[in-house]
């Protein structure tokens, strides 16, 4: 067996070593606190929103960081997995005994929903270039809320009934049947399936399958179609090929973290603030400020600005106020050219006295 | 003449779209960058127009003045703070900067007005139009709004042919270096155009609360949303398409509200754009740009 040394192995494998072992070291943290009743119940209740946040980051970094395309619509892709596993549990809830069994059919049914919603999407909008491709699939994100809202679906003996926007045409009688989804009120009575420790699991899977695609040959491709298209054209790199795949892993990832999320709660329903514009949104900001293409920043960021408004809850009202300052302040201090400047500075400054220092000594 | 009545509603909803548009795309076409909080401005104005008319009890066309130097200046100061030190930077941090400020004017909001709903009294006193004995009936609303709204058109092409403000501005949007270079000053002009579509920010939200009056913290960002699609739409840095782009969005989502589905009209509207940019990647007025090897 090779020995496992951490300075002379290849630097992307010590940076993915050092990502997954921060994951689960968090973990390990966490568990140990919870153990001994060091967690308040807030905290406890964020730890399973903030692996779903860490998941979808982690997916749309695929797509914005590597293949360098902007989605403004992954919420969208969440709420397909989100409905779909929700409904496959509540429907096989009876038939199928094992927890965990139960949650691994949910989850795939949601994977292959949202990344076939990926794949039908992507089609299309990839013809699309910047601005006008966000703004794309942010109508798509709407769309598929929208369309989710006034979808009705109830089972009883008869069968599964279907309608769209108009319960009443399904000839269904509540009495001797239930709803799968009611429309604008959603899936209520979801089995609690879902935990920080399935939820941590599902990071590191996630982790590893796109550090896997993205040190790949398609990975490489994926790269060179951000950084230059023509030139990745003109070597014979199949563009249109290598974006789907992208996109579709992408909303294959939401949709996980979307799974994740329903099962979570006792209700979902599709409302703007969570799987409107506005979570999409919120996703891209945890990877823009975490670092473009840097996987472990995504996790990073999506767990600290989770945590951020509730350890500022002490503020009351002011927090999110904090929120949008700390956030405006981060991304002046990340990226304006006059910022980026000054750092180099102070860091040039600090390397000169470090060595004088070793002259000295 | 449900038909007509529906289509002369689309024609007001989509002028203040129209004038919601313009701002997008006059920023967009100079600083290449979405202002995602400009929908936040139009809300600032409302509030600013709500409270000097309920609680200092102005003269509605005074407090709608003061609402547009108001927003102007917000629009100036957003420039200056947090978009000017990332010129240079990517588009990306741009955009979320611009998030950023979104947040922070919806929860300054928030805590200066309070998260309740608050009504919104209409500040036109235009009396409507009845037309084809009683069948059809025109509010002075929509009038007025429809005539704002051309009249907004009119003078911003005007300024843009024939003063040397716009004819900089057009120079600033081809190329700004090449600009700079020919003694235009371009941060003077990046702050005019952002002073100009705050400035209509303004004047759109009172129109807009005035035909929608309901008046939250959230109330600028669906609008906004839907201005930038049409601003889009029409064909981004174009100002007649935003002007299209707008008033087309306007009667879709009527129409859409009528005749198909109230829950689906938002859905019809972006399904619409979808199918445009599909077969005009650029808008219906965007220039396609060559890419150059």
């Amino acid at each position: 067996m090779r020995k496992l040394n951490l300075k002379t192995m290849k630097k992307t494998t010590r940076e993915e070593l050092i990502t997954f072992a921060m994951v689960i070291l968090v973990y390990i943290v966490m568990q140990i606190l919870l153990k001994t009743g060091h967690v308040s119940s807030l905290l406890e209740g964020l730890l399973v929103p903030m692996c779903v946040y860490s998941l979808v980051a982690i997916g749309l970094n695929l797509c914005v960081g590597y293949l360098g395309e902007l989605s403004l619509g992954h919420a969208g892709f969440m709420c397909v997995g989100a409905f779909t596993g929700a409904f496959v549990s509540k429907l096989l809830r009876d038939s199928v005994q094992s927890d965990l069994l139960l949650f691994l059919l949910a989850l795939a049914a949601g994977i292959i929903m949202a990344s076939v919603f990926g794949f039908l999407i992507a089609v299309p909008v990839l013809r699309l270039k910047g601005d006008y491709l966000a703004i794309v699939t942010l109508a798509f994100g709407e769309i598929i809320k929208n369309i989710v809202n006034v979808l009705y679906v109830a089972k009883d003996d008869g069968g599964i009934h279907f309608a769209f926007s108009d319960p009443k045409k399904m000839n269904f009688d509540d009495s001797n049947g239930i709803w799968l989804i009611n429309g604008a009120k959603g899936i209520n009575r979801i089995p609690n399936l879902s935990g920080f420790t399935i939820g941590i699991v599902m990071i590191l899977v996630a982790l590893f399958l796109v550090y896997n695609l993205v040190n790949s040959r398609s990975g490489r491709a994926i790269m060179a179609i951000r950084d230059n298209n023509i030139a990745a054209e003109s070597v014979g790199i199949n563009i249109t090929k290598y974006k789907l795949m992208a996109f579709t892993v992408s909303a294959a990832i939401a949709g996980a973290g979307g799974v994740l999320y329903a099962h979570n709660l006792s209700t979902v329903t599709a409302t703007p603030t969570n799987f409107g514009y506005n979570m999409s949104i919120m996703i891209l900001v945890f990877v823009v400020l975490g670092g473009m293409g840097s996987l472990r920043g995504s996790v990073i960021s999506a767990v600290l600005l989770t945590l951020l408004p509730e350890v500022l809850r002490g503020l009351k009202d002011y927090r999110m106020l904090i929120y949008s300052i700390v956030l405006i302040a981060m991304m002046l201090f990340n990226w304006a050219p006059k910022s980026i400047e000054w750092r180099k500075r102070i860091a040039g400054k600090l390397q000169k006295t470090k060595e004088i220092k070793k002259e000295e000594a | 003449m449900n038909f007509l009545i529906y289509l002369i509603n689309g024609i007001g909803l989509g002028s203040v779209y129209a004038i919601i548009a313009l701002g997008y795309t006059m920023v967009y076409g100079i600083a290449k960058m979405l202002n995602f909080a400009h929908g936040d401005v139009i809300m600032i104005g409302c509030y600013t127009v709500f409270l000097t008319m309920t609680r200092y009890g102005m003269d509605p066309y005074i407090s709608v003045a003061l609402s547009v130097v108001v927003c102007t200046l917000l629009g100036i100061m957003i420039e200056k703070i947090a978009y000017k030190p990332l010129r240079r930077a990517t588009s990306l941090a741009v955009l979320i900067t611009a998030i950023g400020v979104s947040y922070f004017l919806q929860n300054a909001a928030l805590l200066l007005f309070g998260a309740n709903t608050k009504s919104f009294s209409n500040v036109v006193n235009v009396p409507g139009i009845t037309l084809a004995d009683g069948a059809l009936k025109i509010s002075g609303t929509t009038i007025v709004t429809v005539a704002v709204c051309i009249v907004i058109m009119l003078v911003l092409t005007w300024f843009i042919k024939n003063t040397k403000a716009g004819q900089a501005m057009l120079a600033v949007s081809e190329d700004k270096d090449a600009a700079q270079l020919m003694g235009v000053n371009v941060n003077g002009t990046i702050s005019l155009t952002f002073a100009i579509g705050s400035g209509l920010a303004a004047i759109a939200g009172v129109l807009f609360c005035s035909a929608y009056p309901t008046l939250t913290p959230y109330t600028g960002s669906m609008p906004g949303i839907k201005a930038f699609t049409a601003a889009v739409f029409g064909g981004i840095g174009s100002i007649p398409g935003a002007f299209i782009g707008g008033i087309l969005l306007g009667i879709i989502e009527i129409l859409g509200r009528a005749y198909i589905s109230s829950q689906l009209s938002d859905a019809i509207v972006f399904a619409v754009l979808i199918v445009v940019l599909l077969v005009k990647p650029t808008g219906i007025l965007g220039k396609k740009i060559h890419e150059k090897v």
